[in-house]
């Protein structure tokens, strides 16, 4: 981070202007900066992964294996046969260019291959040239090249500059899904064993230990129990947090980032407070104590294999439907996979909220409701006690964290929420939010330290929108409904908009909830002082 | 560079058709042979990539949603961006397909004192919009030349289409419009720095062939004034497999026709193809109801399973009864 340039700096080194080199005769900068720390060996060895060793992206010997491209010749070939999405995504591309300037990290970076189409056309030119007879022939002509090591390079550092946030996906006049096409690449890539360490560790963490960040289960029940000493402290009331326990109605899940650290700890303390405001019948569970999956990152096995415990421990401590928390990419998994990869969930019930007697019809498969659905429904019913003037010291507006936003479409209820316990708030401009939202630049494992110019670059869009908000409406904070938002945005709004903060949604409701019993609140979650109540 | 080849290799057809007809009379294959292989060539192609992609499939339901979700009652719906059931779908791809609605929400990124602002730009959707219809038109229009009589809907299209009564013979609007459409889209190719920097040939190509497909035309209609009666004895001929060559036809239709030819064959194996994969496009032809009703993985592999509770609790069982959290089997 030392050698960050200031904001205004980085704003005016981007350039539109592409390199007067075509783009396969650009080469590839594979300097440190540029991409996240390789995998270590033994987290590839507990996973099974191929090709574990230790290997630097900057040294020019990759030890990759010595058929690698034999390796990646027949991974593609089987995904053709497995996804119809690849084999359309690799053929219909007109290169209209409608896709360019969507993707943030092309609006931070003006690089040419962060545009998705070119971002695409790594990986289809090299589809021309093994899987299309006129690619074989035409080599020049068609746009098609061999796969050689400075490809392979090139692969590795632009599809991980790519989160999966589908925002070109949605502006393609064809539907073509640039986060498809990353999440092919980064198979074969993890063929050779070339992948990154800040994916494969929350993936191992999460098989031994249940959650991304390793945490073990007695040190999950010592921070929830600091987390309910916490809320002693600031409403007088000790609540009982059941875990691991069996016979409940309902099991909660949430990414594991609201237990461990700032500010998703607040988010955790609204849930919590939440269900015990509404007398819940709910546990927690330590072996299924993640709901973000790392597996999307790696591959559709590691997927499935990863999100297989939230039906494993709800069926084993008999509960009747699942409750998850605010989480971005947990809820693409829940909402585009979970049911075909680890369902269908028969011992479980269509999930009915035992406050208000709503069905949620909407999670008739899954079994699974979203707490943004379920406390709108509770708010909807007039089912909590609500004080939202404990949260008149903040000036709120709402990112859509990416996959809710155009992987599900929750984009009403959070904003029905937080419109019942915040006066203030203001929406960002219209372009930068809802289905158009744009992303934090870290989702998909790519939050991480080392690559920072690359994540400001990519989160100049979401700061750009969040100053304009904060400049004319004096907007203190941003809400969301992301764990890893919840991470990746803070650097990001210390960078672009110096002054906002970052919450989820229910650390709102759990300041603006009047527990039963409670004694007169001083602070808000956070501990800062509440502003003064007019008499 | 990659624009120059494409202009050379559609001069080069040109050049071909004048020559095959006008020096080496190869009218017959020009006229014939190349036609029926063109027509057939495009449809066992068409097919053969639509059933190729319709081969592998869809194992997850992964649509990209454009608004708001079917939720709680008092939550309102956006039907169709964010489609639940077929007929909703249907619609969405409807608009898509007939309407290019995706790309009418483009906008454009500028920088501008020291903000990223964003600007519509709905230029590509009109021109595209203006080709294709133009391209469809004209395609209906061109039913004529196969059908004797000839049905009253491709009369109606005629009318309508060279309503505005310019000129003799009359002006039709889509020959106008095609022009306009494709010249366009060309220019924004070569204008913006960004498209010149990711177009290939296989992009300038076919937009260069369906100018000179144009231009032929018109020039045949206008300038030429081709014996149309004789072009319809070739055309029906072809069709009732009863294949004349009429005299009189002049070396312009078989330019037009060559050209033609050419995008045909060219077709399947190109990105035109995009005209075929739309309908195959998994984000958007598929409901997002995937948490509502179960979607079929035809390869998911039962073998896969969780790191069981057994051996996680194995692995922590002191550490949890010291806790205080309730295991399953005692130490």
């Amino acid at each position: 981070m030392a050698d960050l340039p200031k904001a205004d700096e980085l704003f005016k080194s981007i350039n539109y202007t592409p390199p007067s080199t075509g783009w396969m005769d650009t080469p590839v900068d594979c300097s440190p900066g540029n991409w996240c720390y390789p995998a270590k060996a033994d987290k590839l060895e507990y996973l099974g992964f191929p090709n574990p060793r230790q290997w630097s992206p900057a040294d020019v010997d990759w030890k990759l294996p010595e058929n690698w491209q034999d390796i990646v010749h027949q991974g593609f070939k089987e995904r053709l046969d497995k996804y119809r999405s690849l084999k359309v995504f690799m053929d219909v591309c007109v290169r209209c260019g409608a896709c360019a300037d969507k993707c943030h990290f092309f609006i931070g970076s003006g690089d040419p291959k962060n545009m998705p189409v070119l971002r695409a056309e790594l990986m289809r030119s090299v589809y021309r040239k093994d899987f299309t007879m006129a690619g074989k022939i035409l080599t020049t002509l068609t746009g098609s090249r061999v796969m050689t090591e400075d490809v392979l390079k090139e692969w590795f550092i632009y599809f991980y500059q790519c989160t999966e946030c589908r925002r070109c996906s949605l502006f393609c006049p064809y539907g073509i899904d640039t986060a498809e096409v990353t999440m092919m690449a980064r198979e074969l890539l993890h063929l050779c064993g070339v992948n990154i360490n800040w994916i494969m560790e929350p993936v191992a963490n999460c098989n031994r230990t249940g959650n991304h960040l390793g945490i073990q289960p007695h040190a999950f029940k010592d921070i929830v129990e600091f987390m309910v000493d916490d809320i002693e402290e600031i409403t007088g009331k000790k609540l009982h947090v059941p875990m691991n326990e069996k016979g409940h109605e309902v099991i909660f899940i949430t990414p594991s980032g609201d237990v461990f650290a700032d500010p998703g700890i607040y988010t955790f303390m609204g849930y919590l407070m939440l269900f015990d405001h509404i007398g819940l019948d709910y546990t927690l569970s330590t072996y299924a104590s993640e709901g973000g999956n790392f597996g999307l990152f790696t591959s559709a096995d590691m997927m499935k294999k990863l999100n297989g415990k939230m039906y494993a421990e709800a069926k084993r401590l008999g509960a009747k439907w699942i409750l998850g928390g605010e989480c971005g990419h947990m809820w693409r998994v829940i909402n585009q996979y979970m049911d075909t990869m680890n369902g269908p969930a028969d011992f479980l019930q269509v999930p009915k909220s035992p406050i208000t007697g709503t069905v949620f019809h909407s999670a008739a498969q899954t079994k699974m409701v979203h707490i943004a659905e379920f406390t709108a429904d509770l708010m909807k019913h007039n089912k909590l006690k609500l004080d939202p003037t404990r949260n008149d010291h903040i000036r709120a507006t709402f990112h859509d964290s990416c996959n809710p936003a155009r992987a599900m479409g929750l984009l009403d209820e959070p904003r029905y929420v937080l419109n019942n316990v915040v006066k203030n708030f203001h929406e960002m401009p219209e372009q930068t939010i809802r289905e158009q939202t744009f992303c934090c630049a870290g989702g998909s494992g790519l939050n991480t330290d080392e690559i920072m110019e690359i994540r400001m670059r990519g989160g100049l869009p979401r700061g750009n929108a969040l100053k304009s908000v904060q400049e004319e409406h004096d907007v203190n904070m941003m809400a969301c409904i992301c764990a890893i938002d919840r991470a990746t945005l803070i650097p990001l709004a210390d960078y672009w908009a110096p002054g906002v903060d970052i919450c989820g949604v229910h650390e709102l409701v759990g300041n603006a909830l009047i527990l039963d019993g409670e004694k007169e609140r001083e602070t808000d979650l956070r501990m800062n002082p509440l502003p003064k109540k007019e008499e | 560079m990659n624009a120059l080849y494409s202009l050379v290799l559609v001069f080069a057809l040109v050049l071909l058709a004048l020559f095959g007809v006008e020096t080496a009379h190869m009218a017959k294959l020009f006229g014939i042979g190349l036609p029926l292989v063109a027509v057939a060539v495009f449809l066992v192609g068409f097919a053969y990539r639509m059933i190729k992609w319709a081969k592998s499939p869809v194992p997850f339901c992964i649509p990209t949603t454009g608004g708001q979700q079917k939720s709680l009652d008092f939550i309102h719906h956006n039907k169709f961006d964010n489609p639940v059931t077929p007929c909703q779908t249907f619609i969405r791809m409807f608009l898509e397909v007939c309407c290019f609605r995706s790309l009418f929400r483009n906008t454009k990124v500028a920088l501008k004192d020291g903000k990223v602002t964003y600007a519509s730009a709905k230029w590509l959707w009109l021109f595209s919009l203006l080709f294709h219809y133009s391209f469809l038109l004209i395609v209906i229009r061109h039913m004529r030349l196969f059908f004797e009589p000839i049905p009253a809907c491709i009369g109606w299209v005629e009318m309508l289409d060279g309503i505005m009564q310019i000129g003799t013979p009359r002006m039709y609007m889509s020959d106008l419009l095609i022009i306009v459409g494709v010249a366009f889209l060309l220019a924004r190719r070569l204008w913006d720095a960004k498209l010149r920097y990711i177009s290939l040939v296989t992009d300038y190509f076919p937009l260069l062939l369906i100018i000179a497909i144009g231009l032929s035309g018109i020039y045949m209609r206008f300038i030429a004034k081709v014996d149309v009666m004789a072009i319809k004895q070739l055309t029906m001929g072809l069709v009732t497999f009863n294949p004349v060559i009429p005299a009189n036809v002049d070396v312009s239709f078989y330019v037009h026709l060559l050209l033609v030819c050419t995008l045909l064959i060219y077709f399947p194996f190109s990105k035109l193809m995009h005209a075929g994969g739309i309908f195959l496009s998994p984000t958007r032809n598929m409901p997002n109801n995937s948490r509502i009703k179960h979607h079929e993985n035809p390869w998911n592999d039962p073998n896969i399973k969780p790191h069981s509770y057994e051996a996680y609790e194995d692995d922590f069982r002191e550490p949890m009864i010291e806790a205080g959290l309730p295991v399953d089997k005692e130490a």
